[in-house]
């Protein structure tokens, strides 16, 4: 019998595409006293590695999810308190060899069928108890009804209002914790969840505290998410490798990347247009400040901070290139997040950390944060609220000498800016008598591939003229 | 003002309209000698005589036939079916006839059908039915409910008042039972407005007639709960306030639909209907009926419990709902 009240520790929610997370490491072992906060355990997803604190003093009865195992975001990874639930078969169960479609088909089933109790309801239920039937209410069972009497997790539907009020704020329903039947994020919950402050705030904090939902041992308690042996991960297809491949299972970030890609060209209408800057002014005036940055500040004003500073200053006149299609409706914004693609150190990915309000920073203060926030990508030291929010993204692939690309749209932004190698080229200018004569100039392509629903060829080409513009004539008193 | 029965109010607007608009005349059942089955015109034949308070042989269809005529010649007639249950009767003349004529040969019917109407008493299956829905489908007829003394005065000068057939359902439960302030002076009640019968914030019940005050009991066990139910009486259904509707769902985004008639095809449906294809995005709940059951209405009063939708009905159905 339980002494004390189950709570729950599940697998937060890290960020708004991020699915499954991995236990790297369990700071504390079963039998083991926990405070409330105290760092529990440590996950890594695709985008931040984080500690997870405790929900709850007690005692931690129960590892569910043991390390290396990836799961569900929302999948219980212990227990704090009670009695440990009578059957610990799941937490140490393998993955199973299940395809990937298998155990959607599952889910599917065990969340489409009232009658039946998922594998989550049995487990929830005392042995001898028989299995829960959803209660019948007296009004005629309608197939709502019985979504809403608990026989499926009620966490993962989100209802019109919820989604139209999370849409119009940015807000991911997931980070919400639910009062509604079996969890449920109800109307009033998210909008608390606004009013309590700024969600972007609050979604870093939320991030940080998983979910938890007092786990009664009542046969109308909340169902909790399908335990991990119901999906296994990362899902391997069973073919051997032909003579000479080998194979390697994605990892989490990989398939994050694969997921977003595909979604992003099946979402925005990718146009790309380039055009050429003459860096001669930026090359001359960041020789001058690269001593005093390094010396005064330990900043390198990279040519990328130049560029970066000089777009969020262009974006002020093109609101909709800093902008978004959300349904029917065009957003713009009086700020600017600016998101950075930096590849990891092991080379096995990239991640977009934001600057926030960029449009408040000089080229000290971007070139600062710049820096910082690739360096802590590579470590993998970035907190949830680092990752998201952005509004435009500059990714710069130029390092390796590349001259031009094509890079896909970060969404649900309008536009992306590539920035590329500057090179000495011959240059054809005027002389001082207006003659042509042809000079050796460090050049740069620029390339601006938009969302062609949002921003028209005319207005990407004043954007990339203006962009060109406050490069080639840099006013070092102004930026 | 003075403190009125729901019965009196309807007496006294019937006998105010019939003093001041001589066109005005009431046609009936036993409606002149004997005052009427539940005495709405009780003396009104000594004041008006028996040209304007006509005893009516028993044929709704005469009565309803009569009524289409003499309103195509300019007067107003007020028609009372001793049960509302018995305007089937009349169908033909109300449904082909009065409702057609406008919009075939440009003139106006403007007749009002009194029909006494609902259960709870042990009327059994011919005594006690809200047909209301099945006029509501008829276009060309107007489709009145009050709930409050007040309500069933100004619904009733304006029904008289109105071009078009209207049908004016008087809930019989409310007869003797409802009593409350109504202003002395004539007044009209408009078509399509709705009445917040009680504010609230939570959940959102939209019903008519005799349902609001059930409603209302219901509403205060919620209350009890700490949930804020607001109450909106439609009063007309054709017209019927739709904007009143989609306020309210936006304000609490979880709505039940509430009546006394039966489930298929009653009025509830497409108020269900229009809120989902008008106020989607503002639901947090699937919109919710609570009706009378499919089937006729049953004499044994403890069946006939079962049937009408009860205060611990409309508690069970508000508590889900708050809870989903």
């Amino acid at each position: 019998m339980a002494t004390e009240t189950a709570v729950d520790v599940v697998m937060p929610q890290m960020g708004v595409s991020v699915s499954e997370g991995t236990v790297t490491k369990w700071l504390k072992s079963e039998g083991e006293q926990v405070e409330a906060d105290e760092a529990l355990l440590e996950i890594s997803t695709d985008k931040v590695d984080t500690e997870v604190p405790s929900p709850a003093s007690g005692t931690l009865t129960q590892i569910l999810v043991q390390e290396g195992e990836t799961v569900e975001v929302g999948t219980k990874l212990a227990q704090i308190g009670g009695a440990p639930a009578g059957n610990g078969q799941a937490s140490a169960a393998p993955p199973e060899p299940a395809t990937a479609q298998a155990a959607a088909e599952a889910e599917a089933v065990s969340s489409s069928e009232g009658e039946t109790p998922t594998a989550a309801q049995v487990e929830e239920t005392k042995p001898e108890e028989p299995a829960p039937e959803p209660e019948s209410e007296a009004a005629p069972a309608a197939p709502a009804a019985r979504i809403a009497d608990g026989a499926t997790d009620g966490k993962s539907f989100v209802s019109p209002v919820v989604a139209r009020i999370a849409s119009e704020h940015g807000v991911d329903p997931g980070q919400v914790q639910g009062s509604g039947r079996g969890g449920r994020v109800t109307k009033k919950d998210i909008l608390a969840f606004i009013d309590s402050g700024e969600p972007m705030k609050a979604s870093a904090e939320a991030a940080a505290p998983p979910v938890v939902a007092p786990s009664t041992p009542a046969p109308a308690a909340p169902a909790p998410p399908p335990p991990q042996a119901e999906r296994p991960a990362p899902a391997m297809p069973q073919a051997e490798p032909a003579a000479g491949e080998t194979l390697e299972p994605m990892t989490a970030m990989r398939r994050g990347i694969a997921e977003h890609m595909r979604r992003s060209l099946d979402t925005s209408a990718h146009v790309t247009s380039a055009i050429e800057v003459d860096m001669s002014r930026v090359v001359a005036i960041r020789k001058k400040l690269k001593k005093e940055y390094e010396k005064d500040y330990g900043v390198n004003p990279t040519y990328l901070s130049f560029v970066a500073r000089a777009t969020v200053e262009t974006l002020r006149d093109f609101p909709w290139i800093n902008g978004e299609i959300r349904g029917e409706q065009i957003v713009t914004r009086n700020y600017v997040n600016l998101g950075f693609a930096v590849e990891l150190a092991d080379g096995k990915g990239l991640i977009v950390p934001v600057l926030k309000h960029a449009e408040g920073l000089n080229l000290l203060g971007i070139a600062r944060g710049v820096t910082d926030i690739a360096q802590r990508a590579r470590d993998k030291k970035l907190t949830p609220d680092e990752v998201q929010g952005g509004t435009f993204t500059i990714t710069n692939p130029g390092g390796y000498g590349t001259f031009h690309g094509t890079p896909v749209i970060s969404q649900p932004q309008a536009a992306i800016l590539g920035t590329y190698a500057v090179v000495k080229r011959p240059w054809v200018i005027q002389d001082d008598r207006g003659e042509d004569v042809i000079a050796i100039r460090p050049i740069m392509n620029l390339t601006l591939t938009y969302d062609h629903r949002l921003v028209d060829g005319a207005l990407a080409g004043r954007f990339l003229r203006d962009l060109r513009e406050k490069l080639q004539t840099w006013d070092e008193a102004a930026y | 003002m003075s403190e009125k029965t729901y019965l009196q109010a309807i007496s006294d607007g019937l006998r105010e309209e019939m003093r001041r608009d001589k066109r005005v005349f009431v046609i009936g059942e036993d409606i002149g000698v004997y005052g009427g089955a539940f005495k709405v015109t009780l003396g009104f034949q000594e004041e008006f005589g028996a040209w304007r308070v006509i005893d009516a042989p028993l044929s709704e269809t005469a009565i309803i036939g009569g009524c289409t005529g003499a309103a195509i010649m300019g007067m107003r007639p007020v028609a009372e079916m001793q049960f509302a249950d018995f305007i089937s009767c009349a169908w033909d003349q109300l449904v082909t006839v009065a409702a057609k004529q406008r919009w075939r040969a440009g003139t106006p019917v403007p007749i009002t059908v009194r029909l006494p109407s609902g259960g709870g008493f042990s009327g059994g299956p011919f005594h006690s039915q809200n047909p209301e829905s099945s006029f509501a489908h008829i276009p060309g007829l107007k489709v009145i409910c009050p709930a409050t003394p007040e309500d069933a005065k100004g619904l009733l000068a304006s029904a008289i008042q109105d071009p078009n057939p209207c049908l004016y359902f008087e809930h019989k439960h409310l007869y003797r039972r409802i009593k409350a302030e109504v202003p002395d002076e004539r007044y009209e009640t408009p078509f399509g407005k709705a009445r917040v019968h009680q504010e609230g914030d939570d959940l959102t019940v939209i019903t008519w007639g005799a349902m609001v005050y059930t409603a209302e009991e219901a509403a205060q066990q919620l209350n009890d709960d700490g949930v804020s139910v607001e109450i909106l009486d439609l009063r007309t259904l054709v017209p019927w306030d739709k904007q009143a509707v989609l306020e309210s769902v936006r304000k609490t985004s979880k709505v039940l639909v509430l009546h006394e008639d039966t489930h298929t095809g009653g009025f509830g449906g497409e108020i269900a209907a229009t809120i989902a294809e008008e106020a989607f995005e503002d639901l947090d709940a699937p919109v919710k009926r609570l009706t009378a059951p499919d089937t006729p209405v049953p004499f044994s009063p403890q069946l006939e419990k079962a049937f009408i939708p009860q205060v611990e009905d409309v508690v069970a159905s508000l508590r889900n709902l708050a809870e989903y």
